[in-house]
């Protein structure tokens, strides 16, 4: 079973080859779109890294959940998430820092919620 | 000019692996600025036919139930040069295919020699994208005859379907 280390070092190693960034920018509170300047492509491509490095499946959505702030979803009012749409983003993201989001529910914020940390809870949720 | 950038595939394992050849010819018009008195095969265009190689072999896995486009090159690198009169071998290897995309590792050779290696990623574009084009996948690589050595099958033998094997020479 590996410890929390072993996954950050593992999700660190699958990023710098995802991305084309140093490891030294990996770091647990990067976003990925914000400070890794990841792309819709390269969630697709770190989920297939993430899988044959943890010999994991993972679901279309499960890690990166798609249509969040779609305009029809009613989640969205104002350019703020509603807190039904807090709850929603609860339900579907459960390693993410939602509470921090709250604070201030821009909807152009919900990129943030994409760290590394997420990610890396994500794992240990997954092979624990 | 038609976008072609592999003559024909010689070898069709479905969802697993596939080859096919490029001639370079000094009859293509692109080698004569590139470059002048120095013609090679440009790197863009070996990446075009890997990705076209790869993403054959991943559109037929779903019986091109999706439009396949080349996405991301997470990885490239060029060994040597291929000239006028090389037959570039591509071989894809078929690593991930979802309902999402897939994506492929591709090697290009001309005889023993390394020419280039690529890590592609594909995306499928579902047919209600606004970007979706009017291309129809399927129909170029049948029209083309392309994909008529999915008859060759795995050795790439020219065994004929239903024949005894490649030395049987009988034809009934």
């Amino acid at each position: 079973m590996p410890s929390s280390d072993e996954i950050f070092e593992k999700v660190q190693e699958t990023l710098v080859d995802a991305l084309g960034v140093n490891d030294d920018e990996v770091t647990p509170a990067a976003t990925l779109m914000g400070d890794l300047g990841a792309e819709s492509i390269d969630f697709l491509d770190i989920v297939f890294r993430l899988e044959k490095c943890f010999d994991i499946k993972i679901p279309r959505g499960e890690l990166f959940p798609e249509n969040l702030a779609s305009a029809d979803s009613g989640f969205v009012v104002a350019g703020k998430v509603t807190p039904e749409g807090l709850e929603e983003l609860r339900r579907r993201m459960p390693h993410a820092d939602i509470d921090s989001f709250a604070d201030d529910p821009t909807v152009s914020r919900i990129w943030d919620l994409f760290t590394v940390g997420m990610i890396c809870r994500f794992i240990e949720a997954r092979v624990k | 000019m038609r976008w072609y950038w592999i003559d024909r595939f010689i070898e069709f394992e479905s969802g697993k692996l596939a080859r096919a050849v490029k001639n370079v010819s000094l009859a293509e018009e692109h080698l004569h600025d590139h470059f002048p008195g120095f013609p090679v095969m440009p790197g863009s265009l070996m990446i075009e036919g890997m990705a076209q190689t790869g993403g054959i072999l991943l559109g037929e896995h779903f019986k091109f139930a999706y439009n396949v486009i080349l996405a991301k090159v997470p990885k490239v690198t060029f060994h040597s040069w291929a000239c006028p009169g090389d037959q570039i071998i591509y071989t894809a290897r078929l690593m991930d295919a979802r309902e999402e995309g897939g994506s492929a590792t591709v090697e290009a050779t001309v005889g023993d020699r390394a020419v280039a290696s690529a890590e592609i990623v594909f995306a499928h574009l579902k047919s209600d994208d606004p970007q979706f084009s009017r291309i129809d996948q399927k129909n170029f690589v049948f029209r083309m005859n392309l994909l008529d050595i999915l008859t060759v099958g795995k050795a790439g033998d020219g065994r004929q379907p239903g024949s005894n094997g490649p030395d049987s020479g009988q034809r009934e």
